[in-house]
């Protein structure tokens, strides 16, 4: 009898299979779609099954090659784990349509390796959600990395390009800090693995050594979410892409770093330092406040989402920084809000840039009148981002003012609240200057065309959008079960005797 | 060994660092490796050097103190191959840049970050 544990290799070993066999299908789009598909499935009903076979009975764990902890090669997967896999399963499921339509991304850049690198992305996202060693989530990363600067690079326009070339460099030097980190680590507790660290570092109490290696895991995985000081890469490039490559990138890329923090910061480390809680609480203030300023200034719609992404990293980092369980309960439930909502407005962003052939305000306008259907999608995720009740960012965010009002932060609940307000203008912008405002006559008579045929023509996107348009309602009007996990997430990350005994304990039997 | 190992690596970290900071591309990818080959350095180092040791334990010497730890050598096997993946990369999409661009100045590829393109 097979234990229930080995389906942890699914949502991984799919897309690497799916990937390899893409490319033997090389220049077939047909297959290559049709594999993706099959991926797709496999990842969202396995990573499904994770969740509630966690939500069930605690966390899932495995020993590849039967080396016991903390030797071997571990699997781990705690609740928060299996909630974000399931994020990134309906995302890439979710993409097969998207990516159907040839205006979303072109046919060359399908024929030309598109599905294979993103397969080999969603390898490594999906990995890197899944171990339990910090070596191997830096070789899951680099993965993810790799796929990544392809999908950014894909196609080769000049602006791409130039995007890539910041991107490259410095996700280059975040991973060569996180590697330097991982030696601090292995030079301190002279282990890798995540569980034996954590114990080594709360028994013995963090060495001055140790600090140092916190604040390396900090900056590096600082620079990957896009944090207050190093964020600057991620605006100049995540708007030059084709807008399927934008939204995928977008939705989970910096979520897995936020991530890895949460892994470091809070489970390795012993979360009662204040001065390391001071640090995160001002991380993230500023972060909310640069990054909206950044989205006020913007006029490009893809531009204003960067700075968005951005912002409202800074919510997560805020729930480290108070760090009670109420708190990190609410960044997990952010963050997994944040990863659908900032998704979805790429996704509808790629309809409007099909609709007015830009992404300007100052080319656009009439959207509203001509598309109700899109023009209720975007309303929906951004009404949520702003935190507008009952949407699923009201809820996240009620969560974390209500953790950092118990806990006494005030002033940065009133940074969050304040972010909120900020947010609410900026994507009232968006709503007034694309969507309300009449458009512009001067132009060239645009296509008159009525949104049933528009529709029609962009369908898998329409489907694409709707899809996690009723999943982000859904989460929003029944937002019980997502909570109850979420807490249950913060448990696993708190508590961290169930996980510590689930993968070392092995050790026994 | 190890004051000489400390050494060596500070100052690989400082003068990638320092390439980095250059606006010529063939700099970018110097630093790039330096700083790769920094980290690298550095986690062997950390791992604690054992000299004149193997990595495994031969006949009739049981004695694991003495032995040299092989994890931090199978750690940076694994980062040189990631890192030289990278550089690779890193080497070929500048020269795409400098051939679309026409330039290898990375101060002129600032068009990204300007609010008024499309």
């Amino acid at each position: 009898m097979i234990s229930i544990d080995y389906i942890l290799l699914l949502p991984f070993l799919t897309p690497l299979l799916a990937a390899i066999l893409c490319i033997f299908f090389w220049k077939k789009l047909l297959a290559q779609q049709l594999i993706y598909l099959f991926s797709g499935v496999i990842s969202l009903i396995s990573s499904c099954w994770i969740l509630l076979e966690i939500a069930d009975s605690g966390m899932l764990n495995l020993q590849v090659g039967g080396w016991k902890a903390p030797f071997g090669i571990t699997l781990a997967a705690d609740m928060l784990s299996a909630l974000m896999l399931t994020a990134s399963a309906i995302l890439g499921f979710l993409l097969y349509f998207y990516s159907l339509s040839h205006s979303s991304i072109s046919k060359e850049r399908k024929l030309y390796g598109f599905y294979p690198a993103l397969l080999f992305m969603i390898f490594g996202i999906h990995g890197a959600l899944i171990t339990g060693d910090i070596f191997n989530l830096y070789v899951w990363f680099e993965v993810m990395l790799i796929a990544s600067f392809v999908l950014l690079t894909l196609g080769g326009e000049e602006e791409q390009l130039e995007g890539a070339v910041k991107y490259v460099t410095i996700n280059f030097i975040a991973s060569s800090l996180f590697l330097t980190a991982i030696g601090i680590m292995y030079g301190v507790a002279g282990s890798t693995n995540m569980a034996d660290l954590s114990v080594k570092m709360h028994s013995e109490g963090t060495s001055a050594v140790a600090q140092i290696g916190l604040v390396f895991f900090v900056v590096s995985f600082g620079i990957k979410a896009a944090l207050f000081p190093l964020f600057f890469w991620l605006p100049a490039s995540y708007h030059t892409p084709p807008i399927a490559i934008s939204a995928i990138i977008a939705g989970l890329l910096t979520k897995v770093g936020i991530y890895a923090l949460f892994r470091t910061a809070i489970f390795i480390f012993p979360a009662d330092n204040q001065a390391v809680r001071h640090l995160f609480l001002g991380l993230a203030g500023l972060t909310m406040l640069v990054g909206i300023m950044g989205a006020i200034a913007q006029t490009d719609y893809r531009k204003i989402l960067s700075y968005l992404i951005i912002s409202h990293m800074g919510y997560m980092v805020m729930g480290i920084g108070i760090g009670t369980h109420l708190a990190i309960a609410g960044a997990v439930y952010y963050i997994l809000h944040s990863i659908l909502v900032k998704a979805n407005l790429f996704f509808v962003g790629g309809l409007i840039g099909q609709h007015q052939n830009n992404y300007q305000f100052s080319k656009g306008g009439g959207i509203y009148r001509q598309l109700p259907v899109l023009s209720f999608c975007f309303f929906v995720c951004a009404m949520s981002l702003a935190g507008i009740p009952p949407l699923t960012g009201f809820w996240g965010k009620y969560i974390l003012a209500q953790a950092g009002l118990i806990n006494g932060n005030y002033l940065i609940v009133g940074v969050s609240l304040a972010t909120g307000l900020l947010t609410l203008f900026v994507v009232n912008r968006i709503w007034l200057n694309i969507f309300l405002q009449k458009e512009p006559e001067q132009q060239a008579p645009r296509r008159r065309i009525s949104e049933v045929k528009f529709a029609t023509i962009h369908r898998g996107m329409y489907l694409t959008v709707g899809s996690l348009a009723i999943v982000i309602l859904t989460m929003s009007f029944f937002p019980e079960q997502v909570i109850s996990w979420s807490e249950t997430a913060a448990d696993h990350l708190l508590n961290r005797e169930l996980y510590i005994e689930k993968v070392l304990g092995s050790r026994k039997n | 060994m190890e004051i000489f190992m400390a050494i060596v690596t500070g100052t690989l970290y400082a003068g990638g660092l320092y390439l980095l900071m250059h606006r010529s591309f063939i700099k970018l990818v110097m630093g790039i490796i330096l700083f790769a080959h920094a980290s690298n350095f550095f986690l062997f180092t950390a791992g604690g050097i054992v000299r004149g040791m193997p990595a495994f334990v031969s006949d009739g010497n049981p004695n694991v103190g003495e032995l040299s730890d092989p994890l931090p050598q199978a750690l940076i096997l694994t980062a040189i191959v990631i890192g030289l993946g990278i550089q690779a990369f890193a080497i070929v999409l500048l020269k795409r840049v400098h051939f679309t661009a026409g330039t290898s100045d990375l101060d002129k590829l600032k068009n990204t970050d300007r609010e008024d393109n499309d």
